[in-house]
């Protein structure tokens, strides 16, 4: 955490996300796939000054339910964005040098163009007609983005899980756009056990009996209980055995004896209830769909001397990440990534961070991973010998 | 830099494509890529060591290194060092016919347990010997596998390797002659070996 004399821990204010509109029918986004968007809208928040040379952006990649609210507040200082451990003044990502960017994804929920929107050929939601995305898809928005900001060679980009995966695809496509890409707990392939829990999951929403084809906004319903399903698999997979352990053990959720039914008995089962509630009321069914789907289909290293030769001469320095207790992406994951840049010839460091915390470390202020992420992006200031 | 280190860069190519196996803070990876023009890669099981060549903008993996050895393809790099960090391998033979599996040229610096100080310290007290070069004591240190000169050549053979080059270092570890080559596995303190495979090697 950022601390200075005194103890007093200084983060971002108030921010406010803002809304651009990046493609329209005059100039479709036209997708990997061929498909085209002719309305491509983008929510995103930026965070510090943007130096004189354009030479200080960080851009951020969320993971598969974030959005554009990173870090600070949008009023009440309590509620903070998903990353803001990380990000402000005096942070690893220090806005006091820095410009951070980070934007909703493409296909997603929280103000940027997806599923849920309207369908301007239409005037319905697109539901499942919107067309499949790809990770260089929502790079190709990233880069669109950061161009109408003024940015045209970041300084890092970062991301963790699905995050991660965005940065490795950028520095792929575009080998002398990045200073540097910071790849934290990520993938460049899911494993068939990977696979069987998206699968499920999506098959909890499109099983819903409100799903309706994904047309449910038409019906006035949301495939709730599907979601909310989807949601609570996912977060299982999210945490470690030790860290559940640590946190419900076999504890009650009531006083008492046990209630022995089936009802919620264990304090682990209110939890999982309260995770997939909340999440119910914030995302769209679809968009939860379409960006797993984006991460099924993910595989960039899949023909290595292709890959190598994509990043020969790439100007891009790693950093690569991984959580010892981390099931969902082991550091097998990581070292895969790690092994192909090296073979290419592309500077880059990796580290195991121990946790005890699993996935979702890469949110939480980890010690030695921040220590790590601060030393790293402090060597990439620009100015600074590198 | 630390002087065996300088002897260590003085046999890496310019322009090479090194990998540095136990490369500690990074300083003699960090000199190799600055002056020399040199690819460097790191391996480093100690996370402020890590911290460290983080810091120093040098490229490096954290983890044990017959582990890291192990996932590298053949002739992955030019050169490979392991300087300084023979004697801390759990099988010290492993780790030499790694290194030269991964590259046709390896350079290891190592301290000579033959030294006389060494010698008449275990021989006059029957103590554990320390000297400058080995300052721990024998339940403090790092350096399990400690050999001298002479053991060195036998591995090396039995590798089929052949040492290049060697330069013999004195107690302040920088390069050291006269006298000391008259006798080395007694006068040295430590050596800086170049080794190539011969034709004998083993294939990979």
């Amino acid at each position: 955490m950022a601390e200075v004399p005194g103890g007093v821990e200084r983060s971002l204010g108030l921010v406010e996300t803002q809304r651009v509109v990046l493609w329209d029918e005059h100039d479709p986004l036209v997708l990997e796939s061929g498909e085209q968007l002719e309305h491509v809208a983008v929510a995103y928040e930026t965070y510090g000054e943007l130096d004189a040379d354009a030479a200080n952006c960080v851009y951020v990649c969320h993971a598969l339910t974030g959005d554009a609210h990173a870090a600070g507040h949008h009023g009440d200082p309590a509620r903070r964005g998903w990353w803001d451990n990380l990000i402000g003044p005096g942070k690893p990502l220090d806005t006091d040098r820095l410009f951070v960017v980070c934007a909703n994804l493409l296909g997603g929920c929280q103000g940027t163009t997806g599923p849920s929107s309207v369908d301007p050929r239409t005037g319905r939601p697109y539901g499942l007609r919107f067309p499949l995305c790809t990770v260089r898809d929502l790079v190709t928005v990233h880069r669109r983005l950061l161009a109408q900001l003024g940015v045209e060679r970041p300084l890092a980009a970062i991301g963790g899980s699905v995050g991660g995966m965005q940065v490795l695809q950028w520095a792929l496509d575009h080998p002398d756009e990045l200073g540097s890409g910071l790849v934290i707990c990520a993938s460049a392939r899911l494993t068939a056990q990977n696979i069987a829990f998206s699968a499920v999951a999506r098959a909890a929403i499109m099983e819903d009996e409100n799903f309706h084809g994904g047309d449910y906004y038409e019906h006035g319903v949301r495939p709730d209980r599907g979601l909310s399903l989807a949601r609570r698999i996912a977060h299982i997979t999210y945490l470690s055995e030790e860290s559940m352990r640590a946190k419900f053990g076999r504890r009650l959720q009531h006083d008492g004896e046990p209630l022995r039914g089936f009802g919620i008995d264990f304090a682990v089962e209110s939890y999982l209830e309260y995770q997939g509630e909340s999440f119910v009321n914030r995302f769209d069914a679809n968009s939860y769909l379409y960006l797993t789907r984006v991460m099924d289909y993910f595989d960039p290293l899949g023909d290595a001397a292709a890959a190598i030769e994509q990043l020969r001469g790439s100007r891009t320095r790693f950093l690569v990440l991984s959580f010892d207790t981390d099931w969902r992406f082991p550091t097998q994951h990581s070292r895969e990534i790690e092994r192909m840049l090296i073979a290419a010839r592309v500077p880059v460091t990796f580290r195991e961070i121990e946790s005890s915390h699993g996935h979702d470390s890469f949110l939480l202020p980890v010690p030695e991973y921040h220590r790590t992420v601060a030393a790293f992006v402090a060597r990439q200031q620009p100015g600074g010998a590198s | 830099m630390r002087p065996d280190l300088e002897v260590v860069a003085g046999m890496v190519p310019v322009g090479s494509r090194v990998l540095d196996l136990g490369c500690g803070d990074g300083a003699l990876l960090a000199h190799l890529i600055a002056e020399r023009g040199c690819d460097g890669h790191g391996i480093e099981i100690d996370g402020d060591d890590v911290l460290a060549c983080i810091a120093a903008g040098v490229p490096v993996s954290e983890g044990d290194i017959e582990d890291a050895l192990r996932d590298f393809t053949d002739g992955a790099f030019d050169v490979v060092l392991l300087s300084w960090t023979l004697q801390t391998t759990r099988r010290p033979s492993a780790v030499l016919a790694g290194m030269m599996r991964v590259a046709p040229v390896g350079v290891v610096s190592f301290p000579n347990f033959g030294h006389w100080r060494l010698r008449s310290a275990l021989a006059l007290q029957g103590r554990m010997p320390s000297s400058p070069t080995l300052p721990q004591a024998w339940d403090d240190t790092p350096n399990i596998h400690m050999c001298t000169l002479a053991d060195f050549a036998a591995l090396t053979d039995s590798l089929h390797l052949r040492v290049r080059e060697r330069v013999l270092l004195g107690s302040d570890r920088g390069p050291t002659g006269g006298l000391v080559s008259l006798r080395p596995n007694l006068l040295a303190a430590a050596a800086v070996c170049r080794l190539e495979r011969t034709a004998g090697a083993a294939p990979a």
